[in-house]
């Protein structure tokens, strides 16, 4: 049995400790934000944060967030939703939208390091995460513009 | 007034919260997961199928080609089976399928199927294809040949230029892999729920499979197609139904990312010979073209991505002559079939490369040598269409004019990229035909249909929301032709049992032709109430007002087809297209002479997409076909083992660009109004995918010398043309 | 993937660590997972146990001690690119480890167990002259970067040992690194190449070019006698054993390898 805190609440799960931790998220705490586009840490559809980091949650067992803190898209709403992911919709960063959750987490754990990020920062907290639709230029403005600086 | 506007794409919200149920999200109850068996051979026998022994087949099913009614794929020809019974015709082709309780047990299950095999001799070479003693379709491997004459040849003085320019097979890569549920119907029938383009492709395609018309098809929340995801989801519907006939369960196959890299459909390969004449001062007097594209081992839309290439392999220019010659060819490798692009990108790339080869023989500019090409009003295409209002010139001075400002160079990374590289700038420019070709809409009637229930209005269209935005224009389009606010359409869901067929999402037609025909609807609507309301109040509050409170009211429109167009499918003359779009890319970049690389610094776009009805939606389209084409460009390739399969089935050695090899991208919105399309709005999807390929090629030859003619450019490639600048490759 | 019902073991101490090794030398030893669990859902892996480090205390860190940096076996590549009294050029290495996601969780234990000729940081510690502590119940013993690969993916590494610290020597002299992939990031290298030189010393580090990372001795010799960089180029592209792969050609290394030291010698 392995115990850690999810999206804020106590969970437990049975699965075998060697479980992807996404199959633990999507399967058994019915958490589909994180989504698999390849199954091998090379797209980042799948990134959650574990105790504020970002990582691939294909990548990792479960039995390694034994006791931590894991966050998935639905957290990040939780209790309002985060000023990337407003910034998202508004600026047009989602399109098809089965990269989005993985780049809001991305993007989440950046803005907390630097608010303020340049679009080249930006480019290299995203590096992890592929998109097909956008061409990336409309996520680099969100992310930059998410949070609003002092006047 | 919301046309021109951007409000927040409708599907937004859910997308950013993560609520939004895509195909591998959907999880019935009693679900059973279903996995496939492949060929491992080119081109065999198939002497039998066996069960392993050894493995607990208890609660698997297992379908075969013996299990199939009516075993055909339905599309265009019907050379395609759903499960190759007697003959393999390319490696990783489906065989069987097993379903079982959990997904691993599913996986070992289609390991546990041993397949007997009598090989046969395969062909892969596109070239040696046609007219082959080892027969793949039909007496010759011809899926399709098409010829276009126009103008005489001989006669003239000027310069005769010669080239041959290639590129490979390119994935779509879509981040959702392919996913489709079936779900038995308490009538006998089944419902089809999934990942898809075109519901009524499949609709069809499992009726005839079935020979029962107890089907309906949904389309959940799909996460990208360009293309990949249009005729493909037909099979693999086909066989979620299979394996839930057989089970009597809820079915659900989801593919792995190295299943689908195999597996599904890829752009087709091409080999384009281009031989022209041209006066010295650089006036194009004839131009022959000889394309050969590799269909791969079953027909799929072979014939229609042909038919666009040749129509575009002119390149946005005039000619005194054409002689155009292209065929379609078949080979033992997995089918190849839709992508963004559908032909035109391939064709312009030899267009624009050939366009570059000809001003370094005459020593002119190669703008200037397009300049003194390039379509203007009253020119006649190859197929004596006679243009009007192209936007050639247009988009070139846009994105000359937006190119002047400084570039600001990407930052040197420390470890990954090195300071010291050449730079260049390069330009193309492309055409595309906006929506089918010729008088194609004809066929297919395209359908939308608009429902008044509660004050509110519904849109019904088969046409699907891939990620372009169309859930968010149609209700623009008919809350503007209506005058009431956006929040009261809504869309009916993308399933066949509720909205008519508004003919596929492709083509770049939804938004132009079905846009045009929700456009229409709404009128008919606002006709219809007035008569039912029996008012001539144009307003339509006010003659809602006077409907009764529960009054609903339905109208169907039918896509009605410009009568002006003369399209002769015989001869390919005509009215090819009801219009173009044109595109002017400039790319900025930098090479690594030490390895090849390319540093994309800026790309600057201007694109005529007529009207933009959403321009933030519009220029994300723009935006991320741009760089679909920089990754056809540079970085992508598949690499074929001797099978004809592809090698590099994983995301770690198929590339494809991050957020650090994007550019920084200036997209410029021209605007010139196509009177049938709504509001003037042309098709955009597709006219990203066409400049960048060529702009990139020049750019590395301004800046290194190094003229490359075959696609994709990869370092590898790029440093070996650096030691030989000015030789053709 | 196959549901992995392998007993894991999740030591807490050094000398539990070490225990679980010598009683299981057939257990899998995992670390961040990045590479472990993709081998797992690829099918090449099906351990028969797991020992997890992840949660085992002391063995992630950087200390400094005496003229040493030690870095612990499971510090990540993050905690690395982070740290400013690690070298520059292993900083940058870690900074092309994937990208975030992976840095946050990939070892530069598990990079070096891994042993993937490709390993991006690989060639850094050879140019370096990085120590490897290799400990067991029977001891310890340290072994030196350039000792510890022997052939393709095999090691120094005896069945009973864990890989639990890297020293890194302060070291003299002006280094550089870089990595040649196909795109910016989350990149499989097809030339790493990590050099470092000062008075009478001279390394030159490659992977990806070889079935081990590998330093090319004759053309570090050749440099530090002074010779033309066009010859210690040469040497470079004679002293490297690259192939042809999925991801590029023997030549395309082979030009790379000589142009990247070309560049840098300068």
């Amino acid at each position: 049995m392995t115990r850690f805190r999810c999206n804020g609440m106590d969970v437990q799960t049975g699965a075998a400790p060697m479980s992807r931790l996404l199959d633990v998220l999507r399967e058994d705490l019915r958490y589909t934000g994180p989504k698999e586009g390849c199954g091998e840490g090379e797209c980042g559809a799948c990134t959650v944060r574990i105790d504020g980091e970002p990582v691939m949650s294909c990548l990792v067992p479960v039995c390694q967030v034994e006791g931590a803190e894991v966050q998935t898209v639905e957290g990040l709403a939780q209790p309002v939703v985060h000023a990337v992911q407003s910034a998202f919709l508004q600026h047009g960063a989602a399109q098809c939208g089965i990269c989005t959750p993985g780049f809001l987490m991305a993007a989440a754990a950046l803005l907390d390091e630097n608010p303020h990020p340049t679009r080249e920062e930006a480019r290299v907290a995203l590096a992890g995460n592929l998109c097909r639709c956008t061409g990336y230029q409309k996520i680099v403005d969100a992310v930059v513009r998410a949070i609003a600086k002092e006047a | 007034m919301s046309i021109g506007t951007s409000p927040p794409r409708r599907d937004g919200l859910e997308k950013i919260v993560g609520s939004s149920l895509y195909a591998d999200d959907l999880r019935p109850d009693g679900c059973l997961y279903g996995a496939t068996v492949r060929s491992s051979r080119a081109h065999a026998r198939i002497l039998g199928l066996r069960r392993d022994p050894a493995f607990d087949w208890t609660g698997v099913t297992l379908v075969t080609a013996a299990d199939v009614p009516t075993n055909i794929v339905t599309l265009m020809t019907d050379d395609q089976p759903v499960l190759a019974g007697g003959i393999t015709r390319h490696v990783h082709e489906p065989l069987a399928l097993v379903a079982a309780p959990t997904r691993e047990q599913a996986l070992a299950a289609a390991r546990a199927v041993i397949v007997d095999y009598e090989d046969l001799p395969a062909l892969f070479d596109p070239e040696l294809a046609e007219g082959n003693a080892i027969q793949i379709f039909g007496h010759d491997n011809v899926f399709k040949k098409i010829s276009i004459r126009r103008g005489t040849f001989g006669g003239r003085q000027g310069i005769r230029v010669r080239g041959r320019y290639q590129t490979g097979l390119q994935e779509q890569l879509y981040i959702e892999p392919m996913s489709m549920l079936a779900l038995p119907r308490p009538d006998g029938g089944f419902t089809v729920q999934g990942s898809m383009q075109c519901p009524y492709y499949i609709d069809r395609a499992v009726k005839r499979m079935l020979g029962d018309e107890r089907v309906n098809v949904v389309q959940a929340v799909t996460g990208g197609g360009f293309g990949g995801k249009e005729e493909y989801p037909s099979m693999l519907a086909c066989h979620a139904v299979l394996l839930a006939r057989a089970s009597g369960r809820p079915v659900k196959i989801t593919y792995r990312r190295d299943e689908d890299l195999r597996a599904t459909t890829k752009r087709h390969p091409s080999i384009i010979e281009l031989d022209t004449l041209v006066s010295p001062g650089g006036h194009v007097l004839e131009f022959g073209a000889r394309i050969v594209m590799d269909g791969g081992a079953y027909h799929t839309l072979s014939t229609v991505v042909l038919s666009r290439a040749i129509l575009h392999v002119t390149g946005p220019y005039r000619a005194e002559a054409v002689a155009l010659d292209g065929v379609c060819v078949a080979t033992h490798t997995p089918p190849n079939g839709a992508f963004r692009g559908f032909g035109a990108p391939q064709a312009q790339w030899a267009a624009e490369r050939h366009m570059d080869r000809v001003a370094r023989t005459l020593g002119l500019d190669p703008l200037e040598l397009r300049r003194r090409n390039l379509y203007k009003e009253g020119d006649i295409t190859a197929t004596g269409q006679v243009l009007h209002d192209p936007g050639g010139f247009a988009v070139l001075d846009r994105a000359l004019a937006a190119a002047e400002a400084p570039v600001d160079d990407k930052t040197i990374r420390p470890g990954v990229t090195a300071p010291a590289m050449a730079r260049g700038r390069g330009l193309a420019l492309a055409w595309h035909g906006c929506g089918f070709t010729g008088n194609g809409e004809a066929k297919i009637k395209g359908k939308v249909a608009l429902e008044v229930r509660d004050g509110t209005v519904y849109v019904g269209i088969a046409s699907t929301d891939i990620g372009q935005g169309t859930e968010t224009i149609f209700p623009q389009i008919v809350a503007e032709e209506l005058g009431i606010d956006t929040a009261r359409v809504q869309m009916l869901p993308h399933d066949t049992a509720q909205v008519p067929d508004s003919g596929p999402t492709v083509a770049s037609r939804t938004a132009m032709v079905v846009g045009g025909t929700a456009l229409a609807a709404a009128r008919a609507l606002r006709r219809h109430l007035q008569s039912t309301a029996m008012s001539d109040e144009h307003g339509f509050d006010a003659l809602l007002s006077r409907l009764a409170p529960d009054a609903t009211a339905r109208v169907v429109e039918t896509y009605e087809v410009d009568a002006n167009i003369q399209w002769d499918m015989d001869t390919y003359q005509g009215d090819a297209y009801p219009c173009y779009g044109w595109s002017c890319v400039i790319v900025d970049l930098r090479v690594d002479t030490d390895t090849g690389e390319v540093i994309y610094d800026r790309v600057v776009t201007a694109t005529d997409v007529g009207r933009a009805l959403n321009p933030v939606l519009a220029s994300g389209q723009i935006e991320g076909g741009t760089l679909q084409a920089l990754g056809w460009a540079t970085q992508e390739e598949v690499v074929l083992d001797s099978r004809g399969g592809m090698r590099n089935d994983r995301l770690t050695n198929y590339i494809i660009p991050t957020a650090l090899d994007a550019p920084e991208m200036v997209t410029e919105l021209v605007e010139i109004p196509f009177a049938g399309g709504p509001f003037g709005a042309k098709g955009i999807g597709e006219i990203p995918m066409d400049c960048p390929a060529a702009a990139v090629a020049q750019a590395i030859e301004a800046a290194t010398g190094a003229a490359l003619h075959a696609l994709p450019m990869t370092p590898e490639r790029v440093l070996a043309a650096l030691e030989t600048p000015g030789e053709s490759r | 993937m196959l549901a992995c019902t392998a007993p894991v073991i999740r030591p807490r101490t050094l000398r539990d660590a070490l225990q679980a090794r010598a009683d299981r030398p057939d257990a899998t030893v995992l670390a961040g997972g990045t590479d472990v669990m993709v081998y797992m859902e690829a099918g090449v892996l099906q351990p028969s146990a797991v020992i997890d480090l992840w949660g085992c205390h002391g063995l992630r860190g950087i200390e400094a001690r005496g003229n040493e940096l030690r870095i612990g076996a499971t510090t990540t590549h993050s905690d690395l690119a982070r740290d400013p009294r690690v070298p520059a050029v292993l900083r940058e290495s870690a900074l092309t480890v994937g990208a975030v996601q992976i840095q946050n969780r990939g070892t530069v234990g598990g990079n070096i167990c891994n042993s993937s000729p490709a390993g991006d940081t690989l060639p850094v510690w050879l140019a370096l002259d990085a120590d490897f502590q290799l400990s067991s119940v029977r001891g310890t013993r340290r072994v030196a970067a350039a000792d510890y690969w022997r052939g393709y993916k095999q090691t120094a590494l005896a069945t009973d040992e864990l890989l639990t610290a890297i020293y890194l020597p302060e070291v003299e002299g002006e280094a550089h690194f870089r990595k040649v992939g196909t795109r910016m990031a989350q990149a499989i290298s097809k030339v790493i190449f990590c050099g470092r030189r000062s008075h009478g010393v001279a390394r030159l580090a490659f992977g990806a070019v070889g079935p081990v990372p590998l330093r090319v001795r004759a053309a570090e010799d050749a440099l530090v006698a002074g010779a033309p960089v066009s010859e210690v180029v040469r040497l470079v592209r004679e002293g490297i054993v690259p192939i042809d792969d999925v991801r590029s050609t023997r030549d395309y290394r082979a030009r790379v390898s000589g142009n990247v030291v070309g560049r840098w010698l300068g």
